[in-house]
C-alpha cells in the first residue's frame, strides 16, 4: 500500500466528511497527514493473523431494556427546538435539499 | 479558605459544624479563581449566580452528614453537559450551545448539592494534549505561565493545582485526565472503563471515554470517584459491578508491603532524565517500603499511539457527523443550500485539530482502508490488551511514568501533530485496555521544577489497590504539599 | 438473443413495537412534528442508545417466520451518512451479523411452486422524515428511531410476477406474526429492487439498476417489467447499461435515472461502541417460537379438516392476519363456521371494499358478528332481517337487542299466527278454491297476505306448515 495520501485522496475524504480545505492549505495539509499515517503504516510490523478485533472494552454482554414508551413533555420538545438554528411550526427548517441519493434510507 | 491546607473530609466537617456555610466557602472560591484566573485561564464560563444561590439553599437547608460534597465548590470540564450552563467542548461549533439535561455524573453530583463554580477549559473536543486546541484560549500552567497545562482535561487540572477548587472533573480518552495531572502536580484518577456513565459526556472515542477526577489529593479522589460511578441504564456499556467504599481502606494501616509491582521496560524508553530520576527515585522509595519491583515487558507499547490514533479518530469522525449545524450549534451563514449549511457550519466551526482527527478518522474507515488501518488497529489492540492481561498474571499493579517529559512551553508543539501524539505513548494503552489509572504527584524536574507524575496502572475494576499505592506514595512523601506560587496568591 | 432475469429485493418492515429501537420515545404516526422525539432521537451530544430488547424479539420472530437461521452472536454497526433526516449522520444497524440469515419463502405463480431464498435479515433505525419545498426542506423527526427489519432476497426472482408473488408471500407471513402491519401504503413496507439480465446459459450476471420505494405491489411489477425490457433493448441495440438508481415514474409508467453523487455511497461501516455484543440463546429463540401465531398454512389446513370449509373459502379467509383472526374469534364465540365464512367473505368483504376500509376500523366485531348468525340459525330473524341486523351491527350495535328494538323479530309462535292465518283464509275463498283445484299459486298468494298483515315478520317455515294444515282442513 501506498504510505502517502494524495491532495486528491484528502479532497475525496474531506467530502465525505463534509469539510473543505482552502486550495493552498491542502499542499501542507496533505503533508502532515501524509506523516500521520506513514506513522499508522507502522502496524504493518505487527503479526496480527488469528487475533480477533477488539472494539470495545465493556464488560457486558446482552444488554437490553424493556419495551415501554416515554413521551418528551411539551417543554422538553419545546426547548429542543429552541435550541435549533431555524425552525418553522415544530419543524426544523434546513435549505432545499438537491440530492435526491439518501431519500429513504 | 487555602485548599492546600485541608481535603474533603475536613471541609465537609467544617461545614457540618458551621465552622464556615457553603455561602462564605463559595465566595471565597470565586474571589480566589477572579483573583488568579487572568493568568492561569483555567475556566471557559462561570457559575458564579446560580452557585451562590445553590449555596445559600444548601445552608438554609442544612448539610446532611452523609452529604460528603454538599456546599463544597468543585468545577466541571467543559465537555461534560450541564443542564442550562453553557456547554462548549471548547469549540466554536457548540460556542453558545445551552445542553437540555444533565450527564450522568452531574445528577448524583446534583443530588449530593455540590456547588458548581463553573466549566473549564479543554483541548476542543478533547482532542489534544496542551489545551492549545481550545477554540477560546490557552489554559496556563500554574507552576509556570508560559508552559501548558497538559491535555485535554488542562482547565480542570490548572484549577485544582492554582487552588480553586479541590477536586475538578476530567475526561480520559487517551491520557487527558492522567497527563494533566501529571503536569500540573496533582491526581488524576481514570477510573476502569464502564465504571462511570458516559450519558451526557460529549463523545470523542465512544469505546476509550472515562469519566474522573483531578484532585489535590488520594483519598478525595476515592471519595468522589466512589460518588458518580455505578451502571446507570442510560449507558448500556456501563458496568454492573459493585462500587466499593475506596476510601474506606486508605488509613495508617494501608501499605505497599508485598505489592508486586510490574514496571514495564518500555516505559522507560525515549522519556526525559529527569523525568526518569524521578520516576526511578519514586520507585525505589515504594521498594524500600516493602514493595517487589520487577521489570517486565508490554510489547506492543510503541504501536500504542498509532492504533490509538486509527481507532479513536475513526470513533470521533463518526461521532462528531452530528454537529452539522441542523438541530443545535453553529450554522453557517448565508448557506444556499443544504450541502453548504454541512460543508461551510463544519469547516468554520472546527478547529485545526478536530479536522485532522477527522480526517485521519474518515480516512481509516473509508473504502479500500478500513482492513489495513481501522481493523488492523483493532487487532494490534487485542494484543495489547493481551500485554496486560499476562503482566497481571503475576503483579498487582503496573508503574512508570506518565508522560515522557515535564510540562511543555506554550508553542513548542502546537504545529508539529505528531511530536504532540507521541506524549501520549506511555497513556493510551491503557485507555486501549479499559484499565483503571491514576497519575499522583511523584517529584519534580531537576532541570525546570516542573512536577512529574508517577502513573500507577490496575486490573480492570481494582482500583482499590491503585488507590492503594498511590495514597501509600503519597502519605510517605511531601510531594504533594507543595503548591505552585502564583502571582503571590499562596 | 434470449434473456433471463435476476431480481434482487430489499425490503424495509416497521415494528409496531411500543417504543423506539434505541430510545424510549413512542412509535406512534400521525403526531404533531417532533412530538414523539427525545434527546436520543436528535442526536444530541452526549446522547447514547438503549436497546429495545422488543426489537430483537420481534427480529428473531421474523427470522422464524421466514424460515431463516437465526444468528447466536451479534453486534450492531454504523452506518455514515449525512442527511437531515439522519440526526446522528449514521444509522445505528447490522452489516456484520445480521440477526437471522439464509432463510426461504415459498411462491406460487400460474400454478408453478418455487423457492425464494433471504439472504439475511438484520435490524436497524428509521429515519426521519424531509418534507420538501423549492426553498426550504422540513425536518420531522418523529419517525427518527422507529424500528425496521430489513429483509434482502437471493438472486432467486427470475420475473415481476415473481417479484410481486414473492412480496405478498412475504407481507402475509410478517402479518401473521404480528409484529407488522406491513402497509405499503402506510410506508410500515417499503421496497428496493434491483434488477439485472443476462443472455441465457450465461454465468456472468449482468449490470444491475436499483430503484428505491416503490409504493405499491402493482407499480412494484410495472417497474420492474419496464426496466427488463428497457435493459433488453439496451443490449440488443448493441448498447450497456449503466450501474445507476433509477426512479419509476408513476403517470408515465417509465424509470428515470436520479441524480446521485458520485462517491457518497461509502458508507464506513464500523462496529458501534455504544451497544455491548449480544448472545442468543436457543432458549430465548424457543420462547419466541412458542409464542409465533400460526401461519396461514397452518390455519387454512385447521379451517378445511376441523371446520369443514372449502379449500377456496380457507384461502380467502388468510389473506389477511385480521380477517383470520376476526374469523377464528367469532367462531370461537359460537358462530356456525360457514355461515360466519360466508358472511366475512361476501357482505362484510364488499363493504369494505365499498368504504375503502380495513376490518379493524369498522365498528364489527366478532361476537356481534357471531350473535347475529346464531339469531338466524334459530329462527329469531330471517335473512331478510338479517340484512338489516347487519347495518345495526357494522354500528357495534348488539344484534339480539337490535332486532328487538327495531321490531326485527320474526312471528313464530303458531298460538299468535293461527287467527291471521283464519282471517286471510276467511276474506280469501277464492284462493282455497284455487287451492283444491290444485293451483299451488294460491298458496304463494295466501302466503303474501299473512306476511303483509304480519308486516312481514312471520317465519315462512312455520306460516307455511300451519296454512297447508289449514287449506287440508277446509
Amino acid at each position: 500500500m501506498a504510505s502517502k495520501i494524495t491532495e486528491q485522496q484528502v479532497k475525496h475524504v474531506a467530502e465525505l466528511a463534509k469539510l473543505e480545505f482552502p486550495e493552498d492549505e491542502l499542499g501542507k495539509f496533505t503533508t502532515q497527514l501524509g506523516n500521520i499515517i506513514d506513522m499508522f503504516e507502522d502496524l504493518t510490523q505487527v503479526d496480527t493473523d488469528n487475533v480477533e478485533p477488539m472494539t470495545s472494552a465493556t464488560d457486558r454482554v446482552n444488554v437490553m431494556r424493556e419495551d415501554k414508551a416515554v413521551k418528551s413533555s411539551k417543554e422538553e420538545t419545546d426547548a429542543l427546538l429552541k435550541n435549533a438554528p431555524d425552525t418553522d411550526d415544530g419543524y426544523i427548517r434546513v435549505p432545499a435539499i438537491i440530492d435526491e441519493s439518501e431519500d429513504g434510507e | 479558605m487555602d485548599f492546600y491546607q485541608t481535603d474533603l473530609s475536613q471541609l465537609h466537617a467544617d461545614l457540618v459544624n458551621k465552622k464556615i456555610s457553603a455561602t462564605e466557602l463559595t465566595k471565597e472560591t470565586f474571589d480566589h479563581i477572579e483573583a488568579n484566573d487572568d493568568q492561569v485561564k483555567a475556566f471557559l464560563t462561570m457559575n458564579k449566580e446560580a452557585a451562590l444561590k445553590k449555596a445559600a439553599e444548601v445552608d438554609a437547608a442544612g448539610i446532611q452528614d452523609d452529604q460528603l460534597t454538599a456546599g463544597v465548590p468543585l468545577a466541571v470540564k467543559d465537555n461534560i453537559l450541564t443542564k442550562g450552563l453553557r456547554t462548549t467542548a471548547a469549540s466554536k461549533i457548540l460556542e453558545n450551545f445551552n445542553p437540555v439535561y444533565d450527564a450522568t455524573v452531574i445528577e448524583k453530583l446534583n443530588a449530593n448539592n455540590f456547588i458548581n463554580v463553573g466549566k473549564t477549559n479543554l483541548d476542543e473536543f478533547a482532542m489534544g494534549s496542551s489545551t492549545e486546541n481550545s477554540a477560546f484560549f490557552t489554559t496556563h500552567n500554574p507552576w509556570d505561565l508560559t508552559r501548558v497545562p497538559g491535555g485535554s482535561s488542562g482547565g480542570s487540572a490548572a484549577a485544582v493545582a492554582a487552588g480553586d477548587v479541590l477536586g475538578a472533573l476530567g475526561t480520559d480518552t487517551g491520557g487527558s485526565i492522567r497527563m494533566p495531572a501529571s503536569f500540573n502536580g496533582v491526581v488524576g484518577m481514570k477510573p476502569t472503563y464502564g465504571r462511570v456513565s458516559r450519558w451526557g459526556i460529549i463523545a470523542f472515542g465512544s469505546s476509550f471515554d472515562q469519566v474522573g477526577w483531578l484532585t489535590r489529593t488520594v483519598k478525595d479522589n476515592a471519595l468522589l470517584t466512589a460518588m458518580i460511578s455505578g451502571n446507570d441504564p442510560h449507558d448500556m456499556t456501563s458496568s454492573v459491578k459493585e462500587v466499593p467504599d475506596w476510601a474506606a481502606q486508605l488509613n495508617d494501616d494501608t501499605n505497599v508491603k508485598g505489592l508486586r509491582i510490574a514496571v514495564p521496560k518500555e516505559y522507560f524508553e525515549g522519556i526525559n532524565d529527569d523525568v526518569h530520576d524521578v520516576i526511578k527515585a519514586a520507585l525505589d522509595h515504594l521498594e524500600s517500603l516493602g514493595a517487589i519491583v520487577d521489570e517486565v515487558s508490554l510489547p506492543h507499547t510503541k504501536y500504542g499511539v498509532p492504533a490509538y490514533y486509527i481507532l479513536a479518530s475513526s470513533e470521533a469522525s463518526s461521532n462528531l457527523q452530528r454537529y452539522d449545524g441542523i438541530r443545535y450549534g453553529f450554522r453557517a451563514k448565508d448557506v444556499k443550500n443544504i450541502e453548504d449549511v454541512y460543508v461551510r457550519s463544519r469547516t468554520e466551526g472546527f478547529g485545526e485539530e478536530v479536522k485532522r482527527r477527522i480526517m485521519l478518522g474518515t480516512f481509516s474507515l473509508s473504502a479500500g482502508f478500513y482492513d489495513a488501518y481501522f481493523n488492523k488497529a483493532a487487532k494490534v489492540r487485542r494484543l495489547m490488551a493481551q500485554d496486560f492481561d499476562n503482566v497481571f498474571k503475576d503483579h498487582d499493579v503496573i508503574v512508570g511514568a506518565t508522560g515522557a517529559t515535564p510540562a511543555f512551553k506554550i508553542g513548542a508543539e502546537i504545529d508539529d501533530p505528531q511530536t504532540m501524539y507521541m506524549n501520549d505513548v506511555l497513556t493510551v494503552p491503557v485507555n486501549m485496555a479499559g484499565l483503571p489509572a491514576m497519575s499522583v504527584p511523584a517529584g519534580f524536574s531537576a532541570k525546570n521544577g516542573m512536577p512529574v507524575g508517577l502513573q500507577i496502572i490496575g486490573k480492570a475494576f481494582d482500583e482499590q489497590t491503585v488507590y492503594n499505592t498511590g495514597y501509600v506514595f503519597e502519605q510517605t512523601t511531601d510531594v504533594h504539599k507543595k503548591a505552585p506560587k502564583l502571582g503571590g496568591q499562596n | 438473443m434470449n434473456f433471463q432475469t435476476t431480481i434482487g429485493l430489499e425490503v424495509h418492515v416497521e415494528l409496531k413495537t411500543k417504543s423506539k429501537i434505541y430510545s424510549p420515545s413512542p412509535v406512534e404516526y400521525g403526531d404533531k412534528p417532533n412530538t414523539n422525539t427525545n434527546v436520543i432521537d436528535w442526536g444530541y451530544p452526549g446522547v447514547l442508545p438503549t436497546l429495545n430488547k422488543g426489537v430483537v424479539r420481534d427480529g428473531i420472530m421474523a427470522g422464524l417466520a421466514l424460515h431463516a437461521q437465526i444468528a447466536h452472536h451479534m453486534h450492531f454497526d454504523r452506518k455514515n451518512y449525512f442527511y437531515p433526516d439522519n440526526p446522528k449522520a449514521y444509522q445505528i444497524t447490522q452489516s456484520e451479523t445480521p440477526i437471522a440469515h439464509d432463510g426461504w419463502i415459498e411462491i406460487e405463480v400460474n400454478g408453478k411452486k418455487k423457492k425464494i431464498g433471504i439472504e439475511e435479515m438484520h435490524i436497524e433505525e428509521d429515519a426521519g422524515k424531509n418534507t420538501h419545498t423549492s426553498k426550504y426542506s422540513y425536518v420531522d423527526l418523529n419517525r427518527q428511531g422507529t424500528p425496521l427489519i430489513e429483509i434482502v432476497s437471493k438472486p432467486d426472482i427470475a420475473s415481476p410476477d415473481e417479484a410481486v408473488a414473492y412480496l405478498e408471500a412475504l407481507r402475509q407471513r410478517i402479518q401473521f406474526t404480528g409484529i407488522s402491519d406491513v402497509k405499503m401504503e402506510e410506508g410500515s413496507m417499503r421496497v428496493d429492487t434491483n434488477i439485472s439480465i443476462r443472455p441465457i446459459g450465461s454465468d456472468k450476471f449482468g449490470t444491475k439498476t436499483e430503484m428505491k420505494n416503490i409504493n405499491s405491489f402493482n407499480y412494484v411489477r410495472k417497474a420492474l417489467a419496464f426496466e427488463e425490457k428497457r435493459h433488453q433493448n439496451v443490449l440488443l441495440s448493441g448498447g450497456t447499461i449503466a450501474q445507476e438508481t433509477r426512479r419509476y415514474d408513476e403517470p408515465t409508467g417509465t424509470t428515470v435515472a436520479m441524480r446521485t453523487k458520485e462517491g457518497s455511497d461509502d458508507y464506513r461501516y464500523f462496529p458501534e461502541p455504544d451497544i455491548p455484543d449480544l448472545n442468543v440463546s436457543d432458549d430465548w429463540i424457543n420462547e419466541i417460537k412458542s409464542e409465533m401465531p400460526e401461519m396461514p398454512g397452518e390455519r387454512r389446513q385447521h379451517y378445511v379438516k376441523d371446520l369443514g370449509l372449502t379449500d377456496y373459502d380457507a384461502m380467502v379467509l388468510t389473506q389477511t392476519k385480521e380477517m383470520s383472526d376476526f374469523f377464528e374469534a367469532a367462531v370461537k364465540d359460537g358462530g356456525d363456521p360457514k355461515r360466519v365464512a360466508n358472511y366475512l367473505m361476501n357482505d362484510v368483504n364488499s363493504y369494505l371494499n365499498d368504504n375503502h376500509v380495513d376490518l379493524p376500523d369498522t365498528k364489527l366485531t366478532p361476537a356481534n358478528l357471531a350473535g347475529m348468525v346464531k339469531l338466524i340459525d334459530d329462527g329469531t330473524i330471517s335473512s331478510k332481517m338479517a340484512k338489516k341486523v347487519f347495518k345495526g351491527i357494522l354500528n357495534g350495535e348488539e344484534p339480539n337487542a337490535y332486532a328487538k328494538e327495531h321490531g326485527l323479530v320474526q312471528l313464530s309462535d303458531p298460538a299468535q299466527l293461527q287467527p291471521i292465518v283464519d282471517d286471510v283464509l276467511a276474506n280469501n275463498a277464492q284462493s282455497i278454491e284455487d287451492y283444491k283445484n290444485g293451483k299451488d299459486r294460491a298458496v304463494g298468494y295466501l302466503m303474501g297476505q299473512i306476511m303483509k298483515q304480519t308486516r312481514g315478520k312471520a317465519n315462512p317455515q312455520v306460516v307455511t306448515k300451519l296454512l297447508k294444515k289449514s287449506l287440508d282442513a277446509q
